[in-house]
């Protein structure tokens, strides 16, 4: 519950103060610096001109479907591939031209690519070796990277003889055990069952606000992303389409690829009509959806004109359901109850619309399901905060 | 009921196998390497025959001694052979892992498409008779053969190289005919083998040379015991090679006995040779099953 609370809180920190734009107005160097990187496989394009700043102590994520470019972004940082065109910097210094073995990057690699013919602790004292460090020195490197994933008792272990959880962590503590400047992550979590993803997401958040390194995650989980991270750039198609804190993610997603790759949303076409009026409605505009009377104040921050063509974003659990008109709610609209999902603590109503679409709505069961007020067929108000919608150009 | 029946019949072909085609041979030629030789047919005594009965048995254990073992003491020639077999075998097996080794490595190196054609040129040769093969070294390794008009004509050499009937030509045989046998294990574990434990070495601080010898060869090494043990065990007793590439000085158990056998006509010195030849191999034999089953036990 305390790790929790950490994340949570570190999480708040940066929604709105946004740290990265301070360091930026303090000219403090970012310790890795993306510049127009390009990265081509033959015809394909992984990577499309990439340019990207990343923090000291950060822990950031790139996120994607696979084949947007994430893992490649990450091979160029580690030295494993080379970009087609473009610099990347590391503490502001070009690191192109120097061979993955010298630098001061490590990588803990999705397969963990434990050496199997030896043992935790020589696996973790490999890297320690090459660089020619004193016996002793070595000895108490390794047992204090032993110490910090807990795998004190498994010293003397094989890799076939541990769990994917116990490699997971040796594999951590290797990739820990030069003390990088940048830790990069490559789906450190991919292999783990459910329960034992979410404990060893904050056993990583913890690891990385104890050492204050660097670290760099590639995922393709969400949920994972903005358990862990700072901040996350979301990739598509070789192209960073943002980059945000996890919460800036989630509530100002910059398009609709991030809106709908990010949770779950509702995504009504229209077009503007013009400025919205109203108390808490300042830079709002009214959006007429295609086919429905109504029109609904939402936020509008890449200041559309009217008349342009635009979608509305709506998260399910901010769309409140009701049998009743609410007469004091700005944005609403009616519908009729197509399915309802349920999950337990969740039910998630699809609403037909005049227009034919679909909206989700969820809301949290306080009543036993028996005791449901709301059920199939029913006609239904649908209403949400001027602040809840979004608009999006693209 | 019928499923422990159909079970034991399983079980107990191999066993019947082992039986007929390896115990019951073995039996035979133990029993003549007790026995002594003489002029008759077969040219050796005792002979086994129940018509004499009980005495007759009796007659048959007592004839029965150690004597051409004491033998195989006394005279040098076969204690030479024998070690000079070992040494030829030792130093084959090695000549083949390092002409094997770089082969397997580039297999596993190449494009994923070129493999099943890399490997099925490896195995091509296994489709012409064994002896065609050894006799095709011949043409090629005598004085007027092919290398030596190459070297000549390439102006490397200025006289022809004597290869031929020396132990440098039982060894290119060797070499040669074993190749396979060493290529097949390696490949295999080296194929196996995930990339990106190279990558996680040369992240680490391992140039890619130092990753080679530090994560590659040890990786590989189960294969590399078990080549090395599919050539030198053939390659002690082999006989075809020695005698069709060797000369009159190369020493090979395998030519021994071919010479007890059909020129001295001595069969019960000549099994005594190959009951010792088994006795010597039995221990490369079981350190090979004991790796293998630990390699086993390893991988689950």
């Amino acid at each position: 519950m305390n790790e929790q609370s950490s994340t949570q809180k570190r999480n708040q920190q940066t929604v709105s103060g946004n740290s990265s734009t301070r360091f930026e107005k303090e000219g403090r160097t970012p310790i890795v610096e993306f510049r127009n990187v390009v990265k081509q496989f033959g015809e394909f394009t992984a990577v499309d001109d990439v340019s990207l700043k990343i923090w000291p102590g950060e822990f950031f994520a790139l996120l994607g479907p696979s084949g947007c470019g994430k893992t490649t972004l990450l091979r160029m940082l580690a030295g494993f591939e080379t970009p087609s065109s473009g610099e990347i910097l590391l503490d502001g210094k070009n690191i192109l031209p120097v061979p993955p073995n010298k630098r001061p990057v490590n990588m803990m690699f999705q397969s963990y690519a434990l050496f199997p013919h030896l043992s935790v602790r020589d696996n973790i004292a490999f890297g320690l070796k090459r660089d020619g460090m004193t016996k002793e020195n070595i000895e108490a490197r390794t047992e204090e990277m032993l110490k910090l994933v807990r795998m004190e008792n498994f010293a003397h272990r094989k890799p076939h003889q541990m769990s994917g959880g116990q490699r997971q962590r040796v594999a951590l503590a290797r990739a820990l055990a030069k003390n990088p400047k940048l830790l990069l992550l490559d789906e450190p979590l991919g292999a783990l069952d459910a329960k034992l993803r979410e404990a060893t997401q904050f056993e990583l958040v913890n690891i990385q606000e104890k050492l204050g390194t660097t670290f760099i995650i590639v995922t393709h989980d969400q949920e994972e992303a903005m358990t862990v991270s700072t901040r996350i750039g979301v990739m598509n198609l070789g192209i960073v389409a943002q980059v945000d804190t996890p919460a800036g993610i989630y509530e100002n997603p910059s398009s609709r690829f991030v809106a709908d790759f990010i949770g779950d949303v509702n995504l009504l076409e229209g077009r503007i009509e013009g400025e919205a009026k109203g108390k808490h409605a300042e830079g709002n505009m009214l959006f007429a959806a295609n086919g429905i009377e109504t029109t609904f104040s939402a936020r509008c921050p890449d200041q559309l004109e009217a008349g342009t063509t635009c979608w509305l974003a709506v998260r399910p659990e901010k769309i409140a359901i009701s049998k009743e008109k609410d007469t004091k709610a700005v944005n609403q609209v009616s519908g009729v109850v197509d399915d309802i999902a349920y999950v337990g603590n969740l039910s998630t109503y699809h609403v037909r619309l005049a227009n034919g679409r679909v909206i989700k709505a969820q809301e949290v069961n306080r009543r036993r399901v028996e005791n449901r007020e709301i059920t199939w067929e029913d006609e239904v108000w649908l209403s949400f905060t001027e602040g809840a919608g979004l608009l999006l150009a693209e | 009921m019928n499923k422990g029946w159909r079970r034991a019949v399983l079980i107990a072909v191999p066993y019947l196998w082992l039986l007929f085609f390896f115990l019951v041979p073995f039996i035979i030629v133990l029993k003549i390497s007790l026995s002594d030789t003489a002029i008759a047919m077969p040219p050796y005594v005792p002979t086994f025959s129940l018509s004499e009965g009980w005495s007759g048995i009796q007659n048959f254990f007592s004839g029965l001694d150690f004597e051409n073992f004491a033998w195989l003491l006394d005279d040098r020639l076969y204690i030479n052979s024998y070690l000079s077999s070992l040494w030829i075998a030792l130093v084959s097996t090695f000549l083949t892992l390092i002409v094997g080794f770089p082969l397997a490595y580039g297999m596993t190196r190449a494009p994923e498409s070129w493999r099943p054609r890399l490997l099925m040129l490896i195995i091509l040769p296994f489709w012409t008779s064994f002896l065609i093969r050894v006799y095709a070294w011949i043409g090629i390794l005598k004085t007027e053969g092919l290398l030596n008009q190459f070297l000549l004509w390439l102006g490397v050499i200025n006289d022809p190289l004597i290869i031929m009937n020396t132990n440098t030509a039982v060894y290119i045989g060797i070499v040669y005919s074993y190749l396979p046998f060493m290529v097949l294990p390696i490949y295999s574990t080296l194929d196996k083998m995930d990339d990106s434990l190279l990558e996680a070495a040369i992240d680490l601080g391992c140039s890619k040379i130092s990753a080679f010898w530090r994560i590659t060869v040890p990786l590989a090494l189960p294969g590399i015991a078990a080549g090395c043990f599919l050539v030198f065990i053939p390659a002690v007793g082999e006989f075809v090679i020695p005698d069709l590439l060797g000369g009159s000085q190369t020493l090979m158990i395998g030519k021994t006995l071919w010479n007890e056998f059909f020129s001295n006509r001595d069969w019960p010195v000549a099994s005594a040779v190959a009951i010792v030849l088994l006795l010597l191999l039995v221990v490369p034999i079981l350190i090979f099953q004991r790796m293998l089953e630990r390699e086993q036990e390893g991988s689950k």
